[in-house]
């Protein structure tokens, strides 16, 4: 977003007076709050924000003007952070709710929404932590991947599903010419820590406490997550897919995972089988391709484009 | 007005929101419902579980579609993209309208995933309507702009909240999604008196109404629909029923949801306004 103007306008009757406006009340929302949830008390120019406000925000019999625009300011916040929190249940529990509050603000202060729609809010946070370590360290490492793999699970879960391969093209064409494109909505992830299980845990014992409490499960009534103990280091190769519509995460053999990445990058079978490395044999690698094909997971080659844009 | 070009000639009666905690009654026990209202942003994706549940309501219910993001009164030019997810969706759901709100929410690109208040100006008036005008262009499809509940005014206004609704919705030759909670809500944030809002409208634009629970904080009140109809918001829909006719009703219950037998009953008490109405029609 630009930077507002200095004043809000005092008429609208053009178009660029009424982006001015917006740009001023969009700007005063969407600074974080302060720690008592209030709007800060100074604007970007020093200025109290009592006097920003009544610039443009009429006061009522009960409300001052600042008071009406604190209360779409808390909104902003309030809704974005509902809706980060339930795209990260594993993040939350990696770093505690604390550090999480923190970096979401932190995220969304530099990274606001840019698309219509809240399901790609989350889709810059993995690079947003790596850029910022000092927000998740000491676990900066594991909070990215964390990251990655809950972005995967909403791409697994609404992402683009193309035709299936016909089984006879894989038959009939010379594997030296034959590319396989992935469906859109499978993630490869090469991970330094095994948070698929480690997410599928904070799922399980979260589910377990619900089914144990008799609070209504009311969006109004938000769940504190408990802090879990990280796992260990340890590379893990994971495919993050959906199959019937429903989420699950597959550990591929790192031969496999080659095979699957070169596939992906747009390399002919045979390159891509050859990626896998010495000491592969032929049925193992068949077997891959008959679990892989029996998921669904292999379409024409060439949706490289609509990929990318999934994945921004 | 039972069926007018703002919602496709429809006869719709009354309807409930469709919401994820009773997607599984409704696929599992196939309750009659007139139609039900979808959020268009909820199935604007390219696949997975949301499509597949939507085919299969669509497979038995009427469907009609409201967005939550298309800002009409945002400066912003519309998102391409966002129209051309939304005109894959109309063309899925056959919806006869399609309604989203009179407000704006994002800015140079960025969005604030609110209604944001408009400032109730001649120039904004006919920037938002343009705005319809090219939308509803695109998609091909009846526009009804829903007046929203609101907490802030602003200096700059010239006219009031109705006449700024119906300066719009004549402008862009649009029709009106009437929410009577809203018009509630906001009379008593800003001291105005709610009839005089439904008396001063377009009565022959309104293709439909929107009914919603709110919640009262000790300054103001809060759009919550998180709970039943209140007593007030259901004298002034009667009184809107009358001006405006018999039109299609939906209830809004988006927190708090209790269960679908519920919700529904709530919603069908708006059949009592409608043989009112009907009888005073008579």
């Amino acid at each position: 977003m630009k930077r507002p103007p200095k004043h809000a306008p005092s008429r609208i009757r053009t178009t660029r007076e009424l982006r001015e406006f917006q740009r001023m009340m969009a700007a005063a929302i969407v600074r974080p709050l302060t720690a008592e949830d209030n709007l800060q008390p100074r604007w970007i120019d020093g200025r109290p924000m009592e006097k920003v406000a009544a610039e443009f925000v009429s006061p009522n019999d009960r409300l001052t003007s600042l008071e009406r625009l604190q209360l779409y300011g808390r909104m902003y916040w309030f809704r974005l952070f509902d809706a980060i929190r339930d795209d990260c249940p594993g993040l939350i529990a990696a770093l505690g709710e604390g550090a999480f509050a923190r970096l979401s603000q932190a995220y969304l202060a530099q990274c606001p929404s840019r698309s219509f729609t809240l399901r790609n809010l989350c889709s810059r946070l993995e690079r947003f932590i790596l850029d910022n370590p000092r927000l998740t360290a000491p676990r900066t490492a594991l909070a990215s991947d964390i990251a990655r793999f809950e972005w995967a699970q909403t791409v697994a879960f609404d992402g683009e599903s193309l035709p299936v391969v016909d089984g006879s093209k894989l038959a009939s064409t010379p594997p030296s010419r034959l590319r396989l494109g992935l469906q859109p909505y499978v993630t490869l992830l090469d991970l330094r820590y095994p948070v698929d299980s480690f997410v599928i845990r904070v799922k399980r014992r979260d589910t377990l406490r619900s089914e144990a409490s008799n609070t209504p499960d009311s969006e109004a009534v938000r769940r504190t997550i408990r802090r879990a103990a990280p796992p260990r280091p340890s590379r893990t190769l994971v495919a993050v897919h959906r199959h019937h519509n429903r989420l699950y995460y597959k550990r591929l053999d790192p031969a496999a995972f080659r095979i699957l990445r070169a596939l992906g990058g747009g390399s002919t079978l045979s390159r891509a089988i050859a990626a896998a490395g010495p000491g592969v044999g032929p049925a193992r690698v068949r077997n891959w391709f008959k679990t892989w094909m029996a998921l669904g997971w292999f379409c024409a080659h060439g949706n490289k484009r609509r990929r990318a844009v999934s994945l921004l | 007005m039972p069926a007018n070009r703002f919602n496709g000639q429809s006869d719709y009666g009354v309807g409930i929101g469709l919401r994820v905690p009773h997607y599984a009654h409704i696929l599992s026990k196939k309750p009659v419902v007139d139609w039900f209202e979808i959020i268009s942003e909820n199935f604007m994706v390219d696949g997975g579980r949301p499509l597949e549940l939507l085919d299969r309501i669509l497979e038995q219910y009427r469907v009609v579609q409201h967005g939550v993001s298309m800002y009409f009164g945002s400066a912003d030019k519309p998102d391409r993209e966002h129209l051309r997810r939304l005109k894959t969706l109309v063309r899925r759901t056959k919806t006869p309208w399609l309604s989203d709100h009179l407000c704006w929410g994002s800015v140079d690109g960025t969005y604030t995933h609110d209604l944001l208040p408009m400032p109730y100006t001649f120039g904004a008036a006919r920037r938002t309507a343009e705005k319809i005008r090219q939308i509803r262009d695109y998609l091909e499809v009846p526009i009804c702009v829903e007046n929203v509940s609101s907490y802030a005014e602003f200096h700059v206004s010239e006219m009031t909240e109705w006449e700024f609704l119906s300066e719009v919705v004549e402008l862009a030759d649009c029709g009106i999604l009437l929410d009577v909670n809203n018009i509630y809500v906001s009379s008593q944030n800003h001291g105005f008196n709610p009839y005089d809002y439904v008396d001063n409208v377009p009565h022959h634009r309104v293709g439909q109404m929107h009914v919603a629970g709110h919640t009262k904080f000790e300054k103001y009140i809060l759009d919550t629909h998180d709970h039943p109809v209140l007593d007030p918001v259901w004298k002034l829909y009667a009184h809107a029923t009358r001006l405006c006719g018999v039109t299609a009703t939906l209830l809004e219950w988006d927190d708090k949801i209790p269960s679908f037998d519920e919700v529904h009953n709530e919603a069908l008490k708006a059949n009592e306004f409608i043989d009112g109405a009907k009888k005073a029609a008579v």
